[in-house]
């Protein structure tokens, strides 16, 4: 048992570490001048990180539009020129909030109870063996092919596409909270008990923190599974959405607002899940586990 | 004489039917310092989980109060909670933290209050988790190879510290080890387990504190090793 990272405090303690040959030396406080290098070269790093990307944009834009790539790719400014077309007209706004409104109803419902159903099959086995199985059985289906069910059963309206955008969350969820909870240190369990933690406090204190890391690895997944989902239920018959655009797009052979709906599709991705490491980052501060090298 | 803190009586533990504990009788009066000492696979830590309440398939009779606070082999601190509310845990009230700060200080380790687990060494874990039962005012300290995992200076430094705070708060202890100096150390009594059995009692009556080494506790470590099996030269000679 050592100390395998340094105090926050001291990590931002201003002054050189590298240069002292006695920190450089004590294996312990590698981590420290790692960070302090990281930080250092931040700009570096953002120029390193980003010259892949304007590398691909620039050749895109130069192969397009010389025509190498064919007559069907648009070039990067054309794009560009679609999105703020989009934009400026409104169209953008009103069918991204449709779209937006549908995930965050589906994710709600969808999130909740695959959250609730992990905690309850976690805690109680006896739960787990009654709510398990068809859980397992139902994870099988592939949520997309619901398609035609739902809507025989809700209707092509919204219920049906809300429907199917929260069950594709639900199932990663709940695997991730059931195996969070079971991932939990039986020993620290124990060990609150026998300090007389009553069973609601123990899994206040012990078993969901301890499952806490699991189920931020559900949630990244569920909301991933959600946006996918948001795709095919939008291109079915929705009045608005950024699926709707899609597909009126596709019959007008408009490649530019193509692809401009799909880096929106990928940034809504990057988005949500940009948010879910915030709040990992915010809960999760006190792990100890190998963070790369 | 006053009520035993722990009483045993014929207590038996067996584990998929064999045999761990067979009809043990132990007590521990109050204030008392034991030192449990056995082999590995002795059953040593078995008793203390049963007496510590945590090991519930016992047979037989005990009595043991329940102000008891146990220090495990590892730390057994939760990662996620900062030192302070690791001491302070499942305590109520409105002093909690001032409580947890004041048993904190008696391991000198104020300063970390506020720090997770993880930036402390295990020596520094270990205190903590001492704190942790300190705070409990418990009657009975259950100690269960506490300082096994540290390194031999902070261990004996640690020691030291067990011995402070038991003359200090005066809890009945029961310290399980498998390292003679350190039952030597620190016990008013050490007990030897063997096939289940409580085979031998040694009363440590060397006045505190202990320096190992003197002549009264070579000579008790001598007759305990060799009741733990262990053959060694006789003084003669070496």
């Amino acid at each position: 048992m050592t100390i395998t990272s340094p105090p926050p405090v001291q990590a931002h303690e201003p002054g050189s570490a590298i240069d002292d040959p006695a920190r450089t030396t004590d294996s312990f406080r590698r981590p420290r001048s790692a960070t302090r290098r990281r930080r250092r070269s931040g700009l570096a790093t953002a120029l390193r990180r980003s010259s892949g990307l304007i590398a691909v944009l620039v050749f895109w834009q130069i192969a397009a539009s010389a025509g190498w790539l064919g007559t069907l790719l648009p070039t990067p400014l054309q794009v560009w020129n679609a999105a703020w077309e989009l934009t400026s007209n409104g169209q953008l706004g009103e069918n991204l909030a449709a779209s937006v409104e549908r995930v965050a109803k589906g994710l709600a419902i969808g999130l909740s109870a695959g959250l609730l159903l992990g905690l309850v099959a976690g805690l109680f086995r006896a739960a787990e063996d009654v709510i398990d199985p068809p859980l397992q059985a139902l994870r099988m289906i592939p949520h997309l092919a619901l398609v035609p069910v739902f809507i025989v059963w809700f209707g092509i309206g919204e219920t049906s596409k809300v429907a199917l955008i929260l069950i594709g969350p639900l199932f990663p969820l709940y695997l991730n909270v059931l195996h969070g909870i079971r991932g939990v240190d039986g020993r620290l369990v124990e060990a609150a008990t026998s300090f007389g933690l009553g069973r609601l406090e123990v899994i206040r204190r012990v078993i969901l923190p301890g499952a806490l890391p699991q189920i931020f690895v559900g949630l990244r997944q569920a909301i991933g599974v959600a946006w996918l989902t948001l795709v095919v239920a939008e291109m079915t018959a929705a009045p608005h959405g950024i699926g709707t655009l899609l597909s009126d797009a596709r019959d007008a052979l408009r490649m530019d607002i193509i692809f401009v709906l799909l880096i929106l599709y990928a940034l809504l991705g990057v988005a949500t899940d940009l948010f879910v490491r915030l709040l990992e980052k915010r809960f999760l501060g006190w792990r100890q586990g190998f963070t790369g090298v | 004489m006053s009520e035993p803190t722990v009483r045993i009586r014929n207590l038996s533990r067996e584990f998929d039917g064999v045999p761990v504990l067979t009809d043990l009788d132990l007590d521990v009066a109050p204030g008392e310092f034991v030192a449990l000492i056995g082999a590995s696979g002795s059953g040593k830590t078995t008793l203390l989980r049963i007496i510590g309440g945590v090991d519930k398939g016992a047979t037989g009779d005990l009595q043991a109060p329940t102000e008891r606070a146990i220090v495990f082999q590892s730390h057994r601190l939760l990662p996620w909670s900062r030192v302070w509310s690791n001491v302070a845990l499942g305590l109520k009230g409105k002093d909690v933290r001032a409580r947890a700060d004041a048993a904190l200080k008696e391991v000198g380790l104020e300063d970390h209050a506020e720090a997770y687990p993880k930036t402390l060494s295990g020596g520094q874990s270990q205190r903590v988790a001492l704190a942790r039962a300190l705070i409990r005012h418990p009657q009975l300290l259950l100690l269960d190879e506490p300082f096994g995992a540290l390194d031999a200076l902070t261990r004996l430094k640690a020691q030291a510290l067990v011995a402070d705070l038991w003359a200090q708060h005066k809890p009945a202890v029961l310290l399980v080890t498998h390292d003679v100096d350190e039952a030597l150390l620190l016990a008013d009594r050490v007990v030897l387990l063997r096939d289940g059995r409580i085979a031998e009692e040694f009363v440590v009556d060397v006045p505190r504190p202990r320096i190992n080494g003197t002549p009264a506790l070579i000579e008790l470590r001598h007759r305990l090793l060799t009741g733990l099996g262990v053959d060694l030269p006789t003084l003669e000679n070496a």
